[in-house]
């Protein structure tokens, strides 16, 4: 079926689109940026207990602001297409439970293990693992079934326990990254380590992505392999690729451990933005595949106006006090005198 | 169980634990404000210990707040996609300026705060601190705006079953609006007076006290005194507020049942909601009518005119009786402890008294949650007040998921729940880092007990 014939582009007001493209780049920043902080979480479970403290002081300071990208995100879905949030999130009940209760663990974790009774460290470390891999996997979960609208068929399940996992070995190269960026010494060797161990399930996962989501979708396989389209869609695979090989060959170069840590981190970021743009261009207008576009969803106008201005008016601060913050904190993270 | 009960039952739990939090950091962030303050103007060592102290508690407040928060966000979709659908084009803006302003500037300048001091100017980590602070508070202001709008609606109008804004001033500022965010920001404080006097009471009782202990000690029960009035006042002309815009919710806080004049102030009492009357009364003749009318024979409207759309009576009359009780020892701990500490020099308290104080540590707890149960409890069958019912707009999740889901969450809330008053008391009694004493001329040796706790830059470790 191709309902997206069926579908008139231009439909209504242009609100719901600005709404549409605010939403997707919250999702984004939240992916990359608690997505990296959930990887430094995932490899604390690989990584020797006396590199623990320094790991998780690398994001310390930073992850509170993180996942405060996702309460936009779900907050904009709620706010600007109130007539979508219910098919979605009921649709999503039980990994949206799954994850809030890994963020919930890991949130806690990161408090109690230093504060609580220092007998009790290794289960808060086993809760900070567990919960930022909990966190992870039901993400990808439902990322997978939500690009197939909630199909509930096997091929639709299985594609969505693939993405659980791709985007779970996202998180963890996005998280080592962030360890070459702010260790030095043994952890960040380790962290070179670790990289290579999960970039092939980084490639195997977008592979996967790239095969089955047309197969699963015929609205995305028409958007993919229309004539024009295919011309525009295809530097976004292409450089994802370069962006890929780029990567694993600085991690086998010394120079990741100096002057180029920043690269694999950034290399990694330009997967994700790509993947992100082909994603949505594959998806729009819809914010539930062949059945409800954003237009359909969204928010009455005079609410939408009214919550532009102040989005117009504190995103631009919000970015700049970020942006300040990573540079109180840039450098090698101290050894515990944080 | 019926489904909506359960996903009740599981919002009620999420908030109940989320709001435990918020509770602590709104003024707890100018609660640490103020004692950087003293630290940068007096110099004294106590003062940054004690800044360093109740840091390390505000963030584990403020952590738990966060995720607690990310849930309950993500709750309004999943049991109240119809709050959304109905209400959105109101609720949801007055969200996402939550977000926008408040929730973003406190976790945007909380790093700097609790990690920053040794890498920022002493004048830009106060404006990190002060700017938390200033955060938590503008969060209040946004949430408890939509909750008040949830309870007493203006500026809306009605198109097809769908609400609109029509004057998004009246919106914001509804008619309820400033008593229950004074009564909001009053309890916060209240809460944190306690637990600072109750945490020095603590450490007194068990030898433990440091540097800072007593002007802790004296600063909570400063605080508590001061409070205490006024949020008998704010307390009080919330009750009006509600008597004139939600006389049901007056009625079954009372526990009457019929319309009177010179209707009774109960004590206690056991009321029936089958037979519709209360047993074993005990209550004092007219007062009700003299409080709630300021006339001894005023009439009070029963809950029967209001047949079919009041709120259960038990949670209302017994969980508004738990908050003035609350209150009334509040007044007493607060205004009695503060007198005799002051009448010791600032020294010490007799240990019965340390005792009362240390039981009274969460008393700002209990007393919010019972208040927060009235006022809410008190808005059903509604989920926006004469409008919309709460029925309506449930989610038809089946009900073993959401009795799973609610069975994880409730696991996991106890435990944080145990972990965070276990961590705050090892806080509490960790005698302070091996520092050499380093005492001002006017600081004096707290009984052999403890060091001088000047530690150095560090504000948390991870160690």
């Amino acid at each position: 079926m191709n309902a997206l014939a069926a579908t008139p582009l231009v439909e209504g007001s242009v609100l719901p689109v600005i709404f549409m493209a605010l939403m997707g780049v919250s999702l984004l920043l939240y992916v990359v940026l608690d997505g990296y902080d959930l990887g430094v979480g995932l490899l604390t479970a690989v990584a020797p207990e006396a590199d623990r403290d320094r790991m998780v002081a690398s994001i310390g300071p930073f992850w509170d602001a993180n996942e405060t990208w996702l309460v936009l995100a779900v907050g904009l879905l709620l706010i600007a297409f109130p007539k979508a949030q219910g098919v979605v999130l009921t649709a999503l009940y039980a990994p949206v439970v799954l994850m809030l209760l890994g963020l919930i663990l890991r949130g806690a974790a990161f408090d109690f293990r230093a504060k609580g009774d220092p007998a009790h460290k290794r289960w808060w470390d086993a809760a900070f693992a567990g919960g930022s891999a909990l966190a992870a996997l039901a993400q990808g979960w439902m990322l997978g079934r939500y690009v197939t609208g909630f199909d509930d068929g096997a091929g639709a399940r299985v594609f969505a326990a693939g993405i659980a996992l791709a985007l779970t070995a996202c998180y963890a190269l996005l998280g080592a990254g962030w360890l070459l960026i702010k260790t030095e010494g043994e952890l960040q060797r380790r962290a070179v380590v670790w990289a290579r161990r999960v970039w092939p399930a980084v490639i195997a996962g977008l592979v996967l992505v790239s095969v089955a989501s047309p197969c699963l979708s015929g609205t995305v396989r028409a958007r993919w392999f229309e004539l024009p389209g295919i011309i525009a869609l295809a530097p976004l695979p292409l450089t994802a690729v370069l962006a890929l090989a780029a990567l694993r060959g600085l991690l086998n170069s010394h120079r990741v451990l100096g002057k180029l840590c920043w690269a694999p981190f950034a290399l990694m970021v330009v997967v994700l933005t790509l993947s992100f743009f082909g994603l949505s261009y594959s998806l729009y207008p819809f914010v539930v595949i062949d059945r409800i576009t954003l237009w359909q969803a969204a928010a009455a106008d005079e609410s939408l106006r009214f919550l532009l201005v102040g989005a117009v008016l504190t995103l631009p601060v919000i970015l700049a006090y970020s942006l300040f913050s990573y540079r109180v904190f840039k450098g090698k993270v101290r050894a515990l005198a944080y | 169980m019926d489904p909506f009960i359960l996903a009740r039952m599981q919002f009620a739990l999420n908030i109940t634990f989320h709001i435990l939090f918020p509770t602590i950091t709104i003024a707890l962030g100018w609660v640490v404000l103020f004692m950087l303050w003293r630290w940068r103007r007096t110099g004294e060592a106590a003062w940054l210990a004690a800044y360093q102290f109740w840091t390390k508690v505000f963030a584990l407040s403020f952590a738990l707040g966060v995720v607690s928060g990310v849930t309950m966000s993500f709750q309004f979709g999943t049991n109240w996609p119809g709050f959304m659908e109905r209400a959105g084009n109101i609720a949801g803006p007055l969200l996402g300026y939550e977000v926008l302003t408040a929730f973003f500037l406190e976790a945007g300048f909380l790093g700097i705060m609790l990690f920053g001091r040794e890498r920022v100017s002493p004048r830009l980590h106060f404006i990190a601190t002060a700017t938390v602070a200033f955060g938590t508070t503008l969060s209040a202001f946004w949430i408890l705006s939509l909750n008040s709008w949830m309870q007493t609606p203006a500026g809306y109008e009605m198109r097809d079953g769908v609400l609109h804004a029509v004057d998004w001033w009246a919106v914001i500022f509804n008619p309820s609006f400033p008593y229950r965010l004074a009564h909001k920001l009053l309890a916060s404080g209240l809460t944190v007076a306690f637990l600072l006097s109750g945490l020095s009471a603590w450490q007194m009782l068990k030898g433990v006290e440091r540097s800072e202990t007593r002007r802790v000690m004296r600063l909570g029960l400063t605080l508590g005194a001061v409070l205490i009035p006024l949020q008998i006042l704010a307390g009080d002309l919330h009750g009006l507020n509600t008597l004139k815009h939600q006389p049901a919710k007056i009625a079954a806080m009372e526990g009457i049942w019929h319309t009177e004049r010179g209707a009774p102030l109960l004590l206690f009492a056991l009321p029936d909601e089958q037979a519709k009357e209360n047993r074993l009364a005990i209550g004092i003749p007219r007062l009700a009518s003299l409080v709630l009318k300021h006339d001894a024979e005023g009439e009070i409207r029963g809950l029967d005119e209001f047949e079919g759309a009041h709120p259960p009576v038990k949670p209302l009359f017994f969980g508004f009786r738990v908050m003035v009780g609350m209150g009334v020892l509040m007044l007493a701990f607060a205004w009695g402890g503060w007198w005799l500490f002051r009448r010791s020099g600032w020294r010490g308290l007799p240990r019965v008294w340390l005792w009362g104080l240390s039981l009274m540590s969460f008393s700002g707890w209990i007393a919010t949650v019972a208040g927060w149960y009235v006022t809410e409890i008190g808005r059903q069958p509604f989920i926006v007040h004469g409008l919309l019912r709460t029925q309506e707009v449930a989610a038809h999740n089946p009900g073993s998921m959401v009795a799973a889901s609610l069975a994880g969450y409730a696991t996991v809330y106890l435990a944080l729940l145990v972990a965070y008053v276990a961590a705050i008391k090892r806080m509490a009694e960790k005698r302070p880092a091996e520092a050499p004493a380093h005492l001002g001329p006017d600081d004096p040796q707290p009984g052999g007990a403890s060091h001088g706790a000047d530690i150095p830059v560090i504000s948390r470790t991870f160690a």
